[in-house]
């Protein structure tokens, strides 16, 4: 087991109301595995990965929770044995590569940075030349032509590709161990999103790193992961093998979640999901999906259910397998 | 002429001078629109299929070619030329509901706007027709008194569809107006316009990225890659047999959910390369720096219109 995260809250403050995000997750990852999470946009995808390298935002707050990761409690750690954790274990691809590199520094800067405070931690002062060199192998592992030029260009110079490459190869700096992805090919074209999977899955392979695929785009998740957790509104609702996932959901914000995804083989889709996702300052007291669930029971809305073993692999959290 | 065109598009063009240079956004596009069909063109963004929709919608005046509306209109003089009867009849749903609809406007007052433009009804029983709209597109009445930031994005994007039908066109141009919304609000929003369509017998232009909706809603398919159309068919021949090698790379690049749609996909062809810039376009078939199977003419010459099947044309050496 590298990843365990038990019971895990995670709050947003602001002057005026507290967010209730994330409300008990749990999740698992052994080592060389690779899951993904899937959920709408604003059930918590993000926030859970960020809690996870503990890098929310100023106003997040972790008022109960566990994460232990490689025998150690994430949110008991010191702020030495984070960020060496950080350089050097687990990596992560951000979402928007526009937002997330810096863009006024040449991506120079920004990839010799991270390459430095590394080899730094391993004891070594790198000169420039060997930061070069390095960058130039990590560049030449994500495919990206011409590094010279990427590395004296600034991120507006790239397209949308190639700084997503820049992101991957940053990434994988510090990913030695684990690697988290956050919707690693949102605003790219299907063309390019496929080179950017077939990139990631060969180099996770290839360094046999553990993986946690965030994403909304179920297609990608089938294809790239062994197993699958749905979030939604900050509740884990179902864990299963992906390919039981998708072919026999159980939970029923799972079923219309999968029913509603067009198909290339056949025509139609679901009727959707009607109603929208709660408000996080006064969040449902019962399961969460409850207001929006064509099978609500009187139960459902008071208290929030359990894990509920369905089979081996197979749990699900919702009365309607009680 | 034929009488079941409701738009016809010649050799379309549209340049846009920039500091870098021309941009050939559009260059030398024609198809023909049915009544009541949904005809949907498909593209990586920078293959000029906004550009299209957006010329069409006279946002902009086209550089050459024509474009006939219902026979008798030509829509490629400029906006200011266009009667308000032409303008009211051609209408549009934008991709991004967040930023398409005023944040500062409730509602019933988003989509009286467009009644009362049009005068399409009487001013005393605009908010009946609010609330009937409303209800068109399958949300209630409660929603008149509603801001949009109070709203999901499924349901912004049924409250532009509502306002789109407001002055009862018959042709509506659909600019991804999906893909900013996550699959559950989409599905809803899918069925809701092929339900509206049936009824009101519209005709949709579907401007996407996303081959799994166009499966699901349209009739008809265009590919179009850096300006140009290169391959056009009926749905099902289309997912059938795709020809062009650029239509293979794109389905073949769709992450899919089941066996089932992973037999859809082309096999022998890998996604390579990006879309060059549409300032200098490559020469010949514009797809030939990326096509695995391209042959020194694809690079010098234009290729040729091949009809494969009826309805099915394909512009691509490789069936010659």
């Amino acid at each position: 087991m590298l990843l365990e995260i038990n019971d895990l809250h995670v709050y947003y403050k602001s002057y005026w109301y507290t967010l209730k995000v994330l409300n008990g997750v749990w999740l698992r990852l052994d080592r060389g595995e690779r899951i993904g999470v899937i959920g709408e946009s604003g059930s918590g995808k993000t926030t859970l990965l960020k809690s996870i390298l503990k890098i929310l935002p100023q106003n997040g707050m972790i008022p109960r929770g566990e994460i232990r990761y490689d025998g150690k409690d994430i949110l008991k750690l010191s702020g030495n044995e984070l960020s060496k954790i950080r350089r050097k274990e687990i990596g992560m691809i951000f979402q928007d590569p526009m937002a997330a590199l810096n863009p006024v520094f040449k991506i120079k800067d920004q990839l010799y940075d991270i390459l430095k405070y590394k080899m730094m931690i391993e004891g070594h002062n790198p000169s420039s030349k060997e930061l070069y060199e390095e960058a130039s192998k990590i560049f030449s592992d994500v495919r990206l032509p011409d590094p010279d030029r990427v590395l004296e260009s600034y991120p507006f110079q790239l397209s949308g590709g190639m700084r997503q490459r820049v992101m991957i190869a940053m990434a994988l700096i510090s990913a030695e161990k684990l690697l988290l992805a956050d919707e690693p090919t949102t605003n790219l074209d299907v063309t390019i999103q496929d080179q950017i999977l077939k990139l990631i899955h060969r180099l996770v392979m290839q360094k046999n790193l553990s993986t946690i695929l965030v994403s909304h785009a179920l297609g990608m998740v089938y294809q790239m992961t062994d197993r699958v957790y749905v979030l939604y509104a900050g509740d884990i609702m179902e864990e299963a093998r992906t390919r039981e996932l998708f072919s026999h959901p159980k939970h029923p914000y799972t079923q219309l979640l999968v029913a509603s995804t067009p198909r290339l083989s056949s025509v139609g889709v679901g009727e959707g999901i009607k109603g929208k996702l709660p408000d996080y300052r006064n969040p449902p007291a019962g399961c969460r999906f409850a207001p929006r669930c064509p099978y609500v029971m009187d139960k459902c809305i008071n208290t929030k259910p359990g894990k509920i073993q369905v089979n081996r692999e197979h749990v699900v959290s919702c009365y309607l397998y009680d | 002429m034929q009488d079941d065109v409701i738009l016809n598009v010649l050799n379309l063009k549209k340049y846009f001078n920039t500091t870098e240079g021309v941009v050939r956004a559009v260059d030398g596009v024609s198809f023909n629109v049915e009544y009541g069909e949904t005809l949907a063109l498909v593209g990586e963004s920078g293959s000029g299929k906004t550009t299209t929709g957006h010329v069409i919608m006279g946002f902009y005046p086209p550089d050459d070619g024509k474009i006939i509306y219902k026979g008798i209109y030509d829509l490629s003089s400029p906006m200011k030329k266009r009667t308000l009867e032409l303008k009211r009849d051609i209408q549009i749903v934008f991709q991004d509901p967040g930023t398409s609809l005023n944040p500062k406007r409730m509602v019933k007052d988003i989509i009286t706007l467009p009644l009362l433009v049009h005068r399409t009804i009487e001013k005393k029983r605009i908010y009946e027709k609010v609330a009937e709209l409303l209800e068109y597109v399958g949300l209630s009445e409660e929603f008149m008194f509603k801001y949009p930031h109070e709203l999901g994005g499924g349901e912004k994007q049924l409250v532009a569809i509502a306002r789109a039908l407001a002055p009862q066109p018959s042709f509506i141009i659909l600019d991804e107006s999906t893909s900013a919304l996550d699959v559950s609000s989409q599905a809803k929003v899918l069925n809701t316009l092929v339900k509206i369509q049936k009824e009101l017998r519209l005709t949709y232009l579907l401007i996407t990225h996303d081959l799994g909706v166009v499966r699901n809603i349209s009739q008809r398919v265009m590919i179009m890659y850096l300006g140009k159309i290169y391959e056009e068919a009926p749905t099902e021949e289309f997912f059938k047999s795709p020809m062009h090698p650029y239509t293979q790379m794109l389905l073949s690049s769709i992450p899919t959910l089941s066996e089932d749609d992973e037999k859809i996909k082309p096999k022998e062809i890998e996604s390579v390369g990006e879309i060059p810039s549409a300032v200098k376009p490559p020469t010949g078939c514009r797809f030939h720096t990326r096509c695995p199977f391209a042959k020194p003419v694809c690079s010098q010459q234009d290729p040729p219109d091949i009809i494969a099947n009826s309805g099915h044309i394909v512009r691509c050496w490789l069936y010659e």
